[in-house]
């Protein structure tokens, strides 16, 4: 076949498979519903992992891949291992000095403790802050920077003074309308000298990072630690690439300072971004698995509704097959026709589905930063497309070996 | 001259069940360009598979049959379907008109399926129904038009491709009988103008527009002469 001749019969064929479609409004649309549906819940899918994983890598990328989180708990296990690490011998400040002392391989080291607190200027009040216990060095592990003033100095840090450094939320909170520099607020009922507000960082899984404040944490753990609970070091490695051997380094000193038997495992653990990188990957496989799953199953019903009706199609057209076959249409010619037809209403199916996603991708918008990615919009065409060529392929295939002399006779 | 259509004994057997129907037993004919042949027979007799398998719808079981001389008896469907589209003009009784189209889509269609360019077959298109006197119908669906009309954009349909003969199954059976005449008229004129034209019929009536008549019975060819007092119409065919 001559490849004007091929496009001369896709031509034709897509002005058939139009006039058939409106010939029969209310069927076509009900065969495209299987269709509708699947390619809803593909462009959803689709645009929801985007959005998720986009989400998730504007909350992981605060972590910063460069600091490694000293903690009692590993942050992700099973369940059954919840006793075990609670019982582990909790993390304090002579171990914090004694890493920061030992430690060659590293830019930065603070000590953490951490509580919700409310916080008052005045008549103004905040509830439920973060108020981290720190040392000077706390900023540097963070990747923020100073908004206004300055972070409290080692020295403030070391002697234990009233100070604070408070964030950009519960600047814009407390002190609408003038400078927090210099006033002195009530931190769980005991008075701290704000002395820097920091920038924004923006939210970490849902959370707002800017409603925060931090103090030296000699002053924490007088004035708030009244449970005994261990701190977390957080530690940023100098560099980058040496990021294993940063951590062997950080392993060998504190299974010696904490006394770990030679063979026994670690009683503490070395968190990092890359944890929850892996942790999420997992979990997008999951997600993706189902999705992928539902999208197969409404895409498989469709498929059928559509194969249903082509056959319902060929058979009633049969005179009409007679006659194009008489008048010199080819095997090949009556099998495109019907597979463009059945293509042709999956595809309207197809982009049905995806204007009904479309004001669906905006809501999903509203919880997740994302938008209906071209790429799935493409994917979507081709699967509908692919999906009506193949539930039509039995039915056109029948269609055209048709016996012109049976066909014709047919009424 | 070598004739357009040339049987020679020809058999098409078919299979009802565990029974073999002998269709056509031995059938031997042949036609020449520009003849204007009625082939008739009563039902049964076999005559609606000879035009089958002179219209490149069905092949022979045996025998041979050349077609301006190229042997088509074993063909395959493409191959077939090619010379139909080609080489064959098709009138039906009821019409078999695309429903869904108008006039001039339904008379273009055969030269889609030869390859020819839109600009082109439309022309072709309008050329064919001002022939037959449909230029103001052209945009009109089958539903749209009377009895004969309709045979008349199945005969601009067959006429379209320039084929070597125009073979018409009973093209008076479904209308009244001045339609007829009028439908008959334009075979005649066709006819006339130098197209070949094979007519399938039982009606004595219309195979009297014929210049031979071929008899069929029981798949047989019973008798094949030449018409004496044929019907002529030298009257143009008026539009309804």
């Amino acid at each position: 076949m001559k490849l004007t001749d091929f496009t001369y019969e896709v031509k034709e064929g897509i002005g058939i498979s139009f006039q058939a479609i409106r010939a029969n409004k209310m069927r076509s649309v009900l065969t495209m519903l299987g269709i509708v549906i699947g390619i809803v819940s593909v462009t959803l899918m689709g645009t929801a992992i985007e959005g998720l994983s986009r989400a998730f890598n504007e909350s992981v990328s605060k972590l910063g891949a460069d600091v490694l989180y000293v903690q009692k708990f590993p942050w992700f296990f099973g369940g059954d291992d919840w006793w075990k690490f609670r019982n582990r011998k909790d993390i304090d400040l002579k171990q914090y000095r004694d890493v920061k002392d030992q430690a060659t391989t590293i830019s930065a080291i603070t000590p953490l403790s951490r509580r919700r607190l409310t916080i008052k200027y005045g008549n103004r009040s905040s509830d439920g802050i973060i108020v981290s216990g720190a040392n000077e060095q706390y900023i540097l592990t963070t990747g923020a920077s100073m908004d206004l003033g300055r972070f409290f100095s080692q020295a403030e840090a070391n002697g234990g003074r009233p100070v604070a450094v408070i964030g950009y939320t519960v600047a814009e909170n407390l002190f609408p309308s003038e400078t927090p520099l210099g006033k002195n607020v009530k931190i769980g009922g005991v008075s701290f000298r704000i002395v820097g507000v920091i920038g924004k960082q923006g939210s970490f899984l849902g959370m707002d990072l800017d409603n925060c404040a931090v103090i030296p944490i000699t002053n924490f753990l007088q004035k708030f630690a009244s449970h005994r609970r261990g701190i977390d070091l957080n530690v940023k490695v100098a560099d980058m690439k040496d990021l294993e051997n940063t951590k062997e380094e950080l392993r060998g000193i504190l299974r010696k300072i904490r006394s770990v038997k030679p063979g026994a495992e670690d009683d503490f653990a070395i968190n990092q971004q890359e944890m929850f990188i892996q942790t999420f990957n997992k979990i997008g496989i999951v997600v993706a698995g189902i999705g992928l799953f539902i999208t197969a199953l409404s895409l498989f019903v469709g498929a059928i509704g559509i194969m249903n009706i082509m056959f319902v199609s060929v058979s009633e057209r049969t005179k009409e097959i007679g006659i194009r076959k008489a008048i010199g249409a080819k095997r090949s010619t009556i099998l495109l026709q019907f597979l463009i037809e059945s293509a042709a209403l999956s595809l309207v199916g197809g982009i049905i589905g995806i204007i009904i996603s479309y004001p669906l991708s905006l809501l999903i918008n509203q919880i997740l930063p994302t938008s209906m990615p071209i790429l799935v919009v493409l994917i979507a065409i081709i699967i509908s497309v692919l999906v009506g060529m193949i539930s039509g392929f039995l039915p056109a295939n029948r269609a055209s070996k048709m016996d012109p002399v049976e066909a014709l006779r047919y009424e | 001259m070598q004739p357009v259509i040339n049987i020679k004994n020809v058999k098409k057997t078919y299979i009802m069940g565990t029974v073999e129907v002998n269709a056509l037993v031995d059938v031997s004919l042949q036609i020449n360009k520009n003849e204007y042949v009625a082939i008739m027979g009563p039902s049964g007799s076999g005559k609606s598979t000879l035009m089958n398998i002179i219209g490149c719808l069905d092949t022979p079981t045996s025998g041979l049959y050349e077609f301006n001389g190229v042997n088509v008896s074993e063909m395959n469907d493409n191959e077939l379907a090619k010379i139909r589209n080609k080489e064959i003009g098709f009138v039906f009784q009821t019409f078999n008109l695309l429903a869904r189209s108008d006039a001039l889509h339904n008379v273009e269609l055969p030269l889609v399926y030869a390859g020819m360019k839109k600009t082109d077959r439309r022309e072709s298109a309008k050329e064919a129904l001002t022939h037959v006197k449909l230029e103001d119908r052209m945009h009109h669906k089958p539903n749209e038009l009377s009895g004969g009309q309709r045979q008349r954009v199945a005969i601009a349909r067959a006429l379209v491709t320039k084929p070597s003969i125009i073979l018409a199954d009973e093209p008076t059976g479904n209308l009244d009988s001045k339609t007829g005449i009028e439908i008959m008229a334009l075979f005649d004129e066709l006819h006339r103008q130098g197209n070949t034209i094979i007519l399938v019929t039982h009606e004595e009536d219309i195979a009297h527009y014929a210049h031979r008549v071929i008899r069929v019975r029981d798949g047989m060819v019973e008798s094949d002469h030449m018409v004496e007092n044929r019907i002529t119409h030298k009257a143009p065919v008026s539009v309804e």
